[in-house]
């Protein structure tokens, strides 16, 4: 056993570091520093960037972009982009129905959506969830009827990211209403958002800003050429797309990254005569939650080095215990950085809705608690953090 | 020991429930807060004719002679509500400080005012580098004749934006942070001299930053040596903001029970989880310590010994504020997606809660002073 990085791994972080730190513009990754949502030219421009260096797609297949790169170098890349504030290529491109499409696509599809998904030529949505299923996703009941050599589909999806942006969307749909079984009987199905039929309507979130959607199909009619893989076998590619993450969810570089800007305001804002950063209680409770980040860490470690002795195409239950860790330590950053703030988290700064004063109080106040009220999403979506006890329970514990 | 309501207190609880279930609902408190103001006049003046904005003062006075349990009734079916109307910046607030400060003239001046609904109050107390101290303050107050003149900016005014009057805490002597030498003075908020912008706040409440150059201004108390009065005054809202706190938990709580109840995933309400039902029992259990403290607050907030009054306050807001913390969360994670809309109202309960627990003294804060008092429990 030896914990550490090879000289080679050593190397091949230097190298990510530079190109992150110097080819990525200043100006994003200070707003995602700064804790603001980056505008969609902005996350086009960052993805355009990697991809063009091929650091968009990496755990793609070679052919379409890949680089055969092992998982500690695949953990060591993200860890870089996390940490210097990079944002990370589109989940939903890079992360979910890319890899589907390349294991499970015809070639006319690879060739159609592959390289323009890498490049974010093509900005894709997920329409998984709907008002009625949420965790228990099977219970969809959106349907697409083939009529022809279209598929008509009719339906609601909710809780879209950011379908507002989308060219595409990625849909699970029902194909046969009779099957033995809910999880039978579904397809995953790709449909241009400029198809008739399809209406958005914006989801504002508790931050004050509209991040997801719902979106209705109403007679939409899609080529079949659109369908993903096999009729009915749509929740294996679902399955296979969700259990995909695998590391990347514990975000413990963007939690690194969030813990040093608190150090740096920390130092900047006085409870009494002393900087807030002197505070001994202040520093326990950091000190605190760096410990957990440390365990976190060397656990996605192991789960990494684990990955070469799994078969990929299954989800490892150990990646749920990334989930539920990362996402509370990432929420428990966004209330260490409201103690900072102090009472300047208080007002709402509207500039969504065009007010141009400046913001009250210190600039980086305004960002805290939108961030907290947002990130409290983080235990909530891609399979709750009940689910993943559930997951826990039956596939580690044999519940 | 009774902790049952009087029957008065029994009419005011049921009085004001009927009307907030009558003209408060989620729909129409979006409407208020889209006016003018960021709140509605028209409620305003239904808290007048219910006898609500006159509570605190004496019959005399022209009020209603309510104490603080009083106060926490209101206070907790405001919560449960959400109101956004002025009423902590007014009658719980500028209503202790008065009540506190004013001599019986200034109290005849302003008092039926307030009691009618015709006049707004707010207390400029924040200043920006004070955090949550009542003694960093560096507003000045100079004398000119009679009066006096006041200069200095405050910051996080609740309310100051549609406040006709202002009470300003300003130093007439003595250094920053030294307790002697501060005063409150009372500002007409269009006097010369005052610039105000308001803005609404996190909780869909509104406040405002005031600029004081050189403004007219009338003292209320010794000029020199409020800060006491400061610290009682405190003191009371601070346990009105634990009922309101109580109110905001009470109803996460229930939405979240009766969500559980209603929600249905796999083929069945999520409530019938065993791990979920425990969850709500959590919150019960905390939701029940919050309201116990509250009333010790309550009970507290006018215990003549300053120091076991300042003791019970910092361990009633924590507990608020750990209560109010493990509800909100739970009560949005409970909700799933639906919980971080704005399109339902778990979630701006939640924004009130996160603004109650990290206003007036934070957590943290109140327990580093109860650790510095050294607790409760004496050796
Ligand atoms: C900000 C945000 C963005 C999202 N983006 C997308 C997107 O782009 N595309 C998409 O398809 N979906 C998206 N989602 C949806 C997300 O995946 C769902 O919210 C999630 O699956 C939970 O479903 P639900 O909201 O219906 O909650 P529910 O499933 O109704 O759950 C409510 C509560 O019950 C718990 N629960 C449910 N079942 C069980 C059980 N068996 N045991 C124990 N506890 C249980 C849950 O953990 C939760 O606490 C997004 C959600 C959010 C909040």
């Amino acid at each position: 056993m030896d914990l550490r990085f090879t000289a080679e791994e050593n190397a091949f972080r230097e190298r990510m570091r530079d190109f992150f730190t110097t080819q990525i513009p200043a100006d994003i990754r200070e707003q995602v520093q700064r804790g603001e949502h980056v505008s969609r030219d902005q996350q086009v421009a960052a993805q355009r960037i990697m991809n063009a260096h091929g650091l968009a797609v990496p755990h793609w297949p070679a052919e379409w972009g890949g680089q055969d790169w092992t998982p500690v170098q695949l953990y060591i890349y993200q860890d870089e982009m996390q940490q210097n504030c990079v944002p990370a290529p589109l989940g939903f491109n890079a992360n979910m129905v890319g890899p589907v499409i390349a294991q499970f696509g015809s070639d006319a599809q690879k060739k159609q959506f592959l390289p323009a998904t890498a490049n974010l030529d093509i900005w894709w949505c997920q329409g998984f969830s709907e008002p009625g299923a949420g965790s228990d996703l099977a219970s969809l009941r959106t349907t697409a009827v083939r009529d022809g050599d279209h598929y008509v589909v009719n339906g609601q999806k909710t809780w879209t990211t950011l379908a507002q942006y989308a060219d595409w969307i990625f849909c699970l749909a029902r194909t046969d209403p009779g099957a033995a079984k809910k999880q039978q009987g579904i397809s995953f199905i790709l449909i241009d958002m400029q198809t008739p039929g399809i209406t958005v309507r914006p989801i504002q979130t508790l931050d004050g800003g509209v991040e997801v959607n719902e979106v209705w199909f109403d007679d939409v009619r899609v080529p079949v050429e659109n369908l993903v893989g096999e009729e009915n076998r749509g929740w294996d590619y679902a399955k296979f797309l969700l259990g995909n993450e695998r590391t990347g969810i514990a975000r413990v570089g963007v939690s690194k990254a969030r813990i040093r800007r608190i150090k740096q305001l920390a130092a900047l804002e006085h409870v009494g005569d002393r900087a807030m950063i002197e505070e001994p209680h202040f520093r326990e409770k950091l000190a605190a939650v760096e410990v957990e980040l440390k365990a976190l860490e060397m656990t996605q470690l192991r789960v990494v080095a684990d990955e070469r002795k799994r078969d990929r195409a299954l989800p490892n239950p150990a990646s749920s215990i990334l989930k539920i860790k990362g996402s509370e330590l990432q929420q428990a950053t966004t209330e260490l950085l409201m103690d900072v703030v102090g009472p300047y988290i208080l007002p709402y700064d509207d500039h969504e809705h065009g007010s141009n004063e400046p913001p009250v109080g210190p600039e980086y106040a305004a960002e805290a608690a939108p961030t907290y009220f947002n990130w409290r999403k983080i235990s909530i979506y891609g399979g709750s953090n009940e689910i993943q006890r559930n997951i826990v329970a039956k596939a580690i514990l044999g519940f | 020991m009774d902790f049952d309501l009087s029957d008065e207190q029994r009419l005011l609880k049921d009085s004001v429930d009927r009307m907030l279930a009558d003209r408060y609902g989620f729909e129409a408190r979006k409407g208020y807060r889209a006016a003018p103001e960021g709140w509605s006049r028209d409620i305003w003046a239904q808290f007048a004719d219910l006898g609500l904005l006159g509570l605190p003062f004496t019959e005399e006075q022209g009020g209603f002679g309510g104490g603080l349990v009083d106060a926490a009734t209101v206070m907790e079916a405001f919560g449960r509500a959400l109101v956004v109307e002025p009423y902590f910046a007014t009658v719980v607030a500028c209503g202790a400080l008065l009540r506190h400060a004013a001599s019986a003239a200034q109290m005849e001046a302003l008092v039926p005012g307030i009691a009618a609904g015709q006049r707004v109050l707010a207390y400029a107390q924040v200043e920006r580098q004070s955090r949550h101290s009542l003694t960093a303050i560096m507003t000045r107050a100079e004398r000119d004749g009679d009066g006096w003149r006041i200069t200095g900016e405050k910051s996080l005014v609740l309310h100051g934006d549609s406040a006709e009057t202002l009470l300003v805490t300003a130093r007439s002597a003595g250094q920053h942070r030294e307790r002697h030498g501060i005063g409150l003075f009372l500002v007409s908020a269009d006097a010369p001299g005052v610039s105000r912008r308001g803005y609404p706040t996190q909780d869909g409440l509104r406040a405002a930053e005031i600029t004081l150059a050189n403004v007219p201004a009338e003292a209320l108390g010794d000029p020199a040596e409020a800060l006491p009065i400061l610290e009682q005054a405190n003191d009371e809202m601070l346990a009105a903001l634990c009922a309101e706190a109580v109110g905001v938990m009470t109803a996460m709580h229930a939405m979240t029970v009766d969500y559980l109840k209603t929600r249905k995933q796999f083929g069945r309400a999520i409530g019938e989880n065993q791990a979920l039902q425990h969850r709500a029992v959590d919150m019960y259990v905390s939701l029940e310590q919050a309201r116990s403290m509250a009333l010790y607050a309550a009970m507290m907030a006018s215990d003549p010994n300053p120091l076991e009054r300042q003791r019970a306050m910092h361990a009633a807001k924590v507990q608020i504020g750990r209560s109010g913390r493990h509800i909100g969360q739970e009560a949005i994670q409970l909700h799933g997606g639906i919980g971080v809309t704005m399109e339902y109202a778990v979630g701006h309960h939640f924004k009130r809660m996160t603004m109650i627990e990290r206003g007036f003294g934070d957590t943290d804060s109140h327990l580093a002073a109860l650790a510095r008092l050294g607790g409760l429990i004496a050796a």
